[in-house]
């Protein structure tokens, strides 16, 4: 196990506890949950539903905040932001790959990818160059200007990593990413996510399939909104 | 957010785009909203300045007195041939002219019922006696030759003034400046046309006339050659009436003067004459309450206005409210990758401007055709006041931000986590 005090973490939970009101009932999503995310590592996070991992993915791509506890991304304390900051980090550090693409239907492959940029407060001046640079390191090079509807799946998917990548992110968050795809799309797709760890991005894959998961370097598993257990996938696959 | 207002716009107008058909129903209720607004008060305006003119024409600052036919007596009804007596009195003239304070002068007006021919073409035009002041009393413009002049008065002669029409009517081809013109049964040399003027409210053409119009001639001529009676004649009755004067015109000499001689005026009829063969036209008045009636005109039309904005306001709401619902996953997508609530309110904001000010420009487009329709096919004048365009459009463009307010609101305070699940 890594200590995760380290400097490096780029996603710091703390204590974290996430509750929600169901009618009278409370329900805890998450339990005093403590784990750091560090830079560079590609880790899958698994579970049962219900296990917690849906609320985790949330807290971690900041659009849930702990109910207590600390969460921190790049040493940036989230739990106490206001809205609007909340949204300019995940406009900075957040990078999401959806389940179903989540592209928006009325701009083209270039508009999808900047769509991050544009919500930043100041965005830089070369990202146009950069969601083209992108686009072609997703294969996609040659229908910058299409709409989503014009795209297969797994094209839509690429569109979604490209504009998962435009801001350089601390994390990329992956929920489900290959659930709508056939095995086949689903293994280029896993094949890309190797190539951005190979590069050095730190990548959170949430998958309730289990060769998806193994895939990854690490896997994280929850029960109860507590950890479970933490697998080091290397070794079995190397061995 | 520098340089991103106008992606947004541009985003607003694709994402409009992807609904052709409910875009263009959603303006509809702005669009003809606006231009109604534009389309009435073009039409209003112009009915009440053509109102305002003929009242003008009459002169503001005159005083008119009129001879009116009382009342059929039922008692003498059955009688065939008989002279009605009435109507305003030289006395009364004189009264007029000398006694009241506030009158500068005052002119004299009959009436006769006359034939005017000129070769083979013969009118019955409204024959006028008066004197050389009342052109300047009523303003009417010469077009050609002179008017009634002092010595024409003095020497009584047989000299006539014709109106514009008139004589366009019985010389189309040549000037009728010293021809001869036939009234009744003498001849009268014509020194002078004077220009046409727009009908006033009470000018009835003269039955079987096919050109209205006037003849002037000296006040004392017509009394010498056509006395004061006149003979109407009527299927199975011969009509005589006894008329001494038609009209007096007074001029006051200042605006603030004219509701003072009128009292006056209404004052001493009534006590000279017992019965009511007279009316007191005051143009002012008649102004006076014109512009009330304008007034009236625009506060209901302003309300009609007011509701079917109103009506159009709403249903860019309810579009705008449905838009919102549709497309909340999309809300969730765009505050997930960073979206601040202002940014989702400025989207949709801007989209609800766009549809109200479209159907703004749109209807401004229209309202500004519409009177140039009604202008074409109905001859009515229109007058576009240059607020009235840019107030409807600051109008739509304002109905875009109320009505567009709300779902906004509701779309930037949607739970990310929530609209993201949202199917």
């Amino acid at each position: 196990m890594t200590d995760p005090r380290e400097v490096q973490a780029v996603a710091e939970l703390t204590d974290v506890t996430r509750l929600y009101k169901m009618g009278q009932n409370e329900v805890r999503a998450l339990d005093r949950f403590s784990f750091a995310f560090k830079k560079g590592e590609y880790w899958s996070i698994m579970g049962s539903s219900g296990s917690g991992k849906s609320t985790l993915l949330n807290i971690l791509g900041c659009i849930d905040r702990p109910t207590t506890g600390s969460y921190r991304v790049r040493g940036t304390e989230v739990a106490t932001m206001e809205d609007d900051d909340l949204s300019e980090l995940r406009s900075r550090e957040i990078g999401f790959v959806f389940q179903s693409y989540n592209l928006i239907p009325q701009l083209n492959v270039l508009e999808n990818i900047l769509v991050p940029l544009f919500y930043q407060d100041d965005p830089p001046a070369d990202g146009e160059d950069r969601a083209v640079r992108l686009a072609e390191r997703v294969g996609l090079g040659k229908r910058l200007d299409h709409r989503p509807t014009e795209l297969s799946g797994g094209q839509q998917q690429r569109v979604a990593i490209a504009r998962a990548l435009i801001n350089d992110p601390a994390i990329v968050l992956a929920d489900e990413a290959t659930g709508n795809l056939d095995s086949k799309t689903a293994l280029e797709i896993l094949a890309l996510f190797d190539e951005l760890h190979a590069e050095g991005k730190t990548i959170l894959l949430v998958t309730h399939e289990p060769t998806v998961g193994v895939r990854a370097e690490r896997t994280l598993k929850l029960r109860d909104g507590r950890i479970d257990e933490v697998r080091d996938n290397r070794a079995g696959v190397r061995a | 957010m520098k340089g991103t207002f106008g992606r947004t716009v541009r985003l607003g107008i694709h994402s409009l785009l992807l609904h052709k058909l409910r875009s263009v129903l959603t303006t509809l209720g702005v669009l003809f909203g606006v231009s109604s607004v534009i389309a009435m008060l073009a039409i209003g305006e112009g009915a009440s300045k053509k109102a305002q003119d003929q009242i003008r024409q009459l002169g503001s600052q005159n005083v008119i007195l009129r001879s009116v036919k009382p009342p059929e007596d039922p008692v003498s009804g059955g009688a065939n041939t008989r002279i009605s007596s009435y109507g305003l009195l030289d006395s009364d003239y004189t009264r007029v002219s000398t006694t009241f304070p506030g009158v500068k002068r005052a002119i004299p007006v009959r009436q006769l019922q006359q034939e005017v021919r000129y070769g083979t073409r013969v009118l019955n035009p409204r024959v006028l006696g008066t004197v050389p002041q009342y052109v300047d009393v009523t303003g009417r413009p010469l077009y050609e030759g002179r008017f009634i002049s002092d010595e024409d008065q003095r020497r009584v002669s047989n000299v006539c003034v014709l109106g514009y029409e008139v004589a366009r009517f019985l010389l189309p081809f040549e000037s009728p400046l010293g021809k001869k013109i036939k009234i009744g049964a003498d001849y009268f040399t014509c020194v002078g046309v004077l220009l046409p003027r727009v009908p006033v409210g009470g000018d009835q053409p003269q039955p079987g006339a096919d050109v209205t119009g006037e003849v002037f001639l000296p006040l004392e001529t017509g009394r010498k050659w056509f006395g004061d009676v006149q003979v109407k004649i009527r299927s199975g009755s011969r009509e005589m009436e006894e008329v001494q004067l038609h009209e007096i015109i007074a001029e006051v000499d200042d605006p603030a003067n004219v509701p003072l001689v009128a009292s006056a005026s209404r004052e001493m009829l009534s006590r000279q004459h017992k019965q009511k063969d007279y009316e007191v036209v005051v143009p002012l008045e008649l102004l006076q309450k014109a512009e009330e009636t304008k007034r009236i005109f625009n506060i209901v039309l302003g309300s009609i206005a007011g509701i079917s904005l109103l009506v159009g306001g709403i249903g860019i709401m309810n579009v705008m409210l449905a838009t919102v619902t549709e497309r909340t996953r999309e809300i969730g997508i765009r505050r997930a990758l960073g979206a601040k609530k202002g940014h989702i309110v400025t989207q949709f904001l801007v989209e609800c401007v766009i549809l109200s000010v479209g159907g703004g420009v749109l209807g401004v487009m229209l309202g500004l055709l519409i009177p140039l329709y009604v202008e074409h096919a109905f001859e009515m004048p229109t007058i576009v006041t240059p607020a009235a365009p840019i107030l409807a459009f600051l109008i739509s463009a304002g109905i875009g931000v109320v009505f567009g307010l709300y779902p906004a609101w509701r779309a930037a305070n949607m739970d990310p986590v929530e609209a993201l699940r949202h199917e």
